[in-house]
């Protein structure tokens, strides 16, 4: 076995309120390895804690305790800009809502842009250039790199959010419910473009999540959160098609297809759910 | 300019247009203005509107149309140094205080606070007795006194912003923060920066004029529209009512034209947001 490029260990993060009572750990104790190349889904309802693991991994929040570890390297657990700069050049995230990860009163070409600033010795010519190629590699076009984002669709706003996390050629992206907000044909060509890119590019993928078809789709292995903690992991196969821990067996019922009906108990078990 | 136009619907044409004439005739004065504004000639004083004097002439005969002309220069100025004051100071403030957060955010909150509790009015006669009544003095007391109100609403917008992934994803890239800020976070509040300017205008205007009336701001012979309003109260009494009544006519034509044009181009922008 490889060593993983992602590795966190034992990670806590404890939000505290005004009160001891109001203190909320959405990250307790959390360890997970990622083999490079591969796509960890991250599942759990909302609350879990699994964004927030992602903000800690790529340093948008500062766990209280526990080490991570990208490409064998400790990141520093208090980013400045300059560890962060660092950072970015081995993780990119890309974020759930499209309406918002692009700014509005800007030409989508700058988002990218400033990505290709921040990192590459490129002069502003090189990086028009870049840009183009890289709008090309996630399917869009040279005209689009002057449009606003109010002239885009959602698709495309993530396409554009997707070259923008590909532009500091990172070996790892996040993707934080990066589909959830599209039309599910929209998920399933932006899903396939992420897959071609991993194949292609040899990227690794820490993907949250809270849909199960998504997670079909596209992850390798899963771990499924619940309050803090990782309650169960595994491949693909195994936990959608064989979950052991009760919780992971209730998400699944949960999950809407054709035809579902609630089972007799589930209906229950999640009142005992919401109740605890 | 189309666009404007449609932005502001026929009424705020009409605004813009009244604006557009007073500010015309605060920039000509010296060129339109018929007569000194400061001398009068006593065998002339409270004559009615005539071709010689439009707007007829005050209790020291000096010409009414003439003093609202210069007037105009001194009620437009000190409002602009309000405007440009508080929204430099006021959003600088409030977006130093979004970004760096925590006890930075709460601790220039507390001074907000603080600033709150001093009514305008207040603060600024005691800029005034500390260093003596002139309109500059009584401009900057007045901007100071309203930082904490464009600060407190531009930090409320910024921190919705402040979250949001477009400003996140160049933090992520180790971006400075100051960057940040200025290329994305102040187009994004500008709206609420230009509404609250107009709306401040109008109140420095009048807050101005108040100082001006209790004879704390321009100082006479000088022209100014509060002045006039205040000049006039005696012969207001005698029956010649034309120097307060225009010059607060002008006042309120002023503020209530910018107040609304405000309205429509914030109303408008937030309504753009939403869509």
């Amino acid at each position: 076995m490889t060593e993983a490029i992602i590795s966190v260990d034992q990670l806590t993060k404890t939000f505290r309120g005004k009160r001891s009572r109001d203190s909320v750990t959405a990250v307790d104790a959390v360890s997970i390895a990622v083999q490079p190349g591969t796509c960890l889904a991250v599942v759990g309802e909302s609350g879990s804690g699994k964004t927030t693991l992602a903000r800690i991994i790529v340093g948008l929040e500062t766990a209280d305790t526990g080490t991570v570890k990208l490409g064998g390297k400790t990141v520093a657990r208090r980013a400045n800009r300059r560890t962060l700069r660092a950072r970015a050049r081995e993780i990119q995230m890309v974020f759930q809502d499209p309406q918002s990860s692009l700014n509005r009163r800007l030409r989508v070409q700058v988002a990218v842009d400033e990505v290709l600033r921040a990192h590459t010795p490129l002069n502003a010519k090189q990086r028009r250039a870049r840009c183009r190629e890289l709008f090309e590699q996630v399917g869009l076009e040279a005209r689009h790199l002057d449009a606003i984002p109010d002239e885009l669709s959602g698709g495309q706003r993530q396409r554009v959010a997707i070259a923008r996390a590909l532009a500091a050629e990172p070996s790892i992206i996040v993707l934080d419910e990066a589909v959830a907000a599209l039309d599910v044909t929209v998920q399933a060509q932006i899903l396939k473009l992420l897959d071609e890119l991993r194949r292609s590019k040899g990227l690794t993928y820490l993907f949250i999540t809270h849909d199960l078809s998504v997670v079909q789709m596209i992850a390798d292995e899963v771990v499924v959160m619940r309050r803090g903690s990782i309650v169960e992991r595994g491949t693909t196969a195994q936990v959608l098609g064989d979950p052991q821990h009760p919780y992971t067996q209730l998400l699944l019922e949960c999950a809407p297809r054709p035809g579902w009906k609630p089972k007799r108990g589930v209906i229950r078990a999640l009142r005992e759910e919401i109740a605890s | 300019m189309k666009a404007l136009a449609k932005r502001l619907g026929p009424i705020g044409v009409g605004a813009a247009f009244i604006f557009a004439i007073v500010v015309v005739g605060a920039l000509l004065a010296p060129l339109i203005a018929p007569y000194d504004p400061t001398i009068g000639s006593v065998t002339q004083r409270f004559q009615g509107p005539s071709l010689d004097h439009l707007f007829g002439t005050d209790q020291a005969g000096r010409d009414i149309f003439s003093r609202i002309l210069w007037g105009a220069r001194s009620s437009l100025v000190g409002p602009l140094i309000v405007v440009a004051v508080t929204g430099v100071l006021g959003t600088g403030i409030a977006l130093t205080s979004v970004w760096w957060g925590g006890a930075v955010d709460s601790a220039i909150s507390r001074v907000l606070d603080l600033l709150f509790a001093f009514p305008n009015l207040l603060l600024a006669m005691l800029a005034i007795a500390v260093f003596g009544p002139s309109l500059t003095t009584a401009a900057l007391a007045l901007s100071i006194s309203y930082i904490p109100y464009t600060a407190r609403v531009i930090r409320s917008m910024a921190l919705r912003e402040r979250n949001l992934a477009y400003v996140r994803s160049p933090q992520l890239q180790g971006i400075s923060g100051a960057v940040i800020t200025a290329r994305h976070l102040v187009p994004n509040v500008a709206p609420l920066i230009i509404t609250g300017a107009t709306i401040n205008f109008g109140f420095a205007m009048i807050e101005i004029a108040a100082l001006s009336f209790l004879g704390l701001a321009v100082q006479p012979p000088l022209a100014d529209w509060g002045l006039m309003v205040s000049n006039g109260q005696q012969s207001l009494l005698k029956g010649y009512p034309a120097e307060s009544m225009l010059a607060g006519l002008f006042i309120v034509l002023t503020v209530a034209s910018l107040g609304y044009i405000g309205e429509r181009l914030g109303g408008r922008a937030a309504a753009g947001r939403r869509s």
